[in-house]
């Protein structure tokens, strides 16, 4: 059983090596000539005015944290789904009063505007 | 052929292991390389040009040169840039790109590791790939990486949650995890196949798909005239060609998934002669190079969305229309004589 797993743990560490094997030979293979110009972060000529992690809107956070509920939700329905046939319309109709509690706090977030952007 | 197979056996399990990995690494490595060849060309000619055909016989060669270019391009590590993250951020963003294809079945029999949460680990490793965007955008320390960085992250988030719920459709009909499973509750023609009675969550699961990897229509963590690159503005040589080679991998990744879930996977379109003839893996490959042109397609007819559109699609189109379609599977499955039609 957990046998089965074992060419999915070597493939992790195939893809990874992959990725490792990529970047030295990159390193290996090319020049490095670093000078001060060259290595300055990417902007249109100019000197940085300030420090590049700058402040950005909170909305960003509340999107996050949307997220976090919703994808909670949908590790619930994971396992509620595969077993759908077995716990038949009793476990059906319980998941639908959960999601439907949760989509009263999406209907909520919606009309706070907390999904709009502009 | 007789010695080849006890030569075989008689190898021990993690090189008979490492071989098979190679047989799939190896061969989805060139097709990464040629799918960028094919999306030049494809492309070129939607526009009416001819496209890359100077390097070999009908620029055929021309991946191996953009590989060799890279290869010896310098890899500058920006001053103010945090080095390690900056260096791990091109792993991550390859690593599960590759990884999720340990449990692809491209035929029948034809599977790396036949585990039975096979699912779950595929939404587990695509989920992953926006962490190598992340850090990208967050070590470079580049206002438009991090831009880009940040748009990316909330459009993933977004759409990932759409994904989730038509992934969960697709459970309640198929009732297993496990990939195989899955194809074969599509078994018997083209009328079986997921993608009829759950067409909602099939564009929806095709549409995320292209969000979640950043393609145009919904490139903004890119975009090229806005942000420049954005996250991988600072990468340049091997690093640059990571974040492409996990692109690429992830758009066939999300091709592959899309023909698995809802396109009957290695099943043929019709149950007879002559098509019941040809091996699943033709109907497979033949099904991914389908969604795989559709990528290539969008990327040449629709202009890029903007950003508070994008996260309106996400969050107020798909998330309500998943999330209906789910009840309306379950309560016609439970109380209405045409349940057959989900099952």
């Amino acid at each position: 059983m957990l046998a089965n797993y074992l060419p999915v743990l070597l493939f992790l560490i195939v893809a990874s090596g992959l990725g490792v094997v990529l970047l030295v030979a990159g390193k290996l293979l090319s020049p490095h000539r670093p000078n001060e110009q060259k290595l300055s972060p990417y902007e249109c000529g100019f000197e940085a005015f300030e420090d590049n992690r700058m402040k950005f809107d909170v909305r960003y956070y509340l999107v996050a944290i949307l997220f976090i509920i919703f994808d909670l939700e949908i590790a619930f329905l994971f396992p509620w789904a595969v077993a759908l046939d077995d716990i038949g319309i009793f476990g059906f109709l319980a998941m639908m009063i959960f999601l439907l509690v949760l989509v009263a706090g999406f209907i909520y977030e919606w009309m706070k505007g907390a999904l709009e952007w502009e | 052929m007789g010695w080849i197979m006890t030569t075989w056996d008689s190898l021990p399990l993690i090189l008979q292991l490492g071989i098979k990995i190679g047989f799939i690494v190896g061969p989805l490595i060139v097709a990464v390389a040629y799918y960028t060849l094919a999306e030049r060309k494809v492309i070129a000619y939607m526009h009416v040009r001819v496209g890359p055909n100077r390097v070999g016989p009908r620029g055929l060669l021309q991946p191996i040169a953009d590989v060799l270019k890279l290869m010896f391009k310098e890899m500058i590590i920006p001053s103010k840039s945090d080095k390690y993250l900056f260096l791990i951020a091109p792993v991550l963003a390859v690593t599960p790109a590759f990884a999720a294809w340990a449990v692809i079945p491209f035929s029948g029999t034809l599977v790396l590791a036949d585990i039975d949460a096979g699912l779950l680990y595929v939404l587990a490793l695509t989920s992953m790939s926006v962490y190598g965007v992340i850090i990208a955008g967050w070590a470079s320390n580049s206002k438009y990486a991090f831009l880009g960085a940040l748009r990316s992250a909330a459009q993933i988030v977004a759409y990932e949650i759409a994904m989730g719920f038509a992934l969960v459709g697709v459970l309640m009909v198929a009732g297993s995890l496990n990939l195989n499973t899955i194809i074969q509750a599509q078994s018997g023609g083209l009328h079986q196949w997921f993608f009829l009675p759950l067409f909602p969550l099939f564009l929806v699961y095709l549409i995320s798909g292209v969000a979640e990897t950043n393609r145009a229509p919904f490139d903004v963590a890119e975009g090229e005239s806005e942000i420049v690159a954005g996250f991988h503005v600072d990468y340049s040589g091997m690093g640059f060609a990571a974040f492409f080679l996990a692109e690429y991998a992830n758009m066939l990744m999300i091709s592959a998934l899309t023909v698995i879930l809802f396109l009957g996977g290695w099943n043929s379109p019709f149950d007879f002669p002559p098509f019941s003839w040809l091996p699943g893996v033709f109907w497979f490959l033949a099904k991914l190079s389908v969604v795989a042109f559709l990528f290539l397609w969008f990327r040449a007819t629709f202009p890029r969305y903007r950003y508070d559109q994008i996260m309106r699609l996400g969050w107020k189109v798909f998330i309500p229309v998943t999330l209906i379609w789910i009840a309306v599977i379950g309560a016609f499955k439970f109380f209405t004589p045409f349940g057959f039609i989900f099952s």
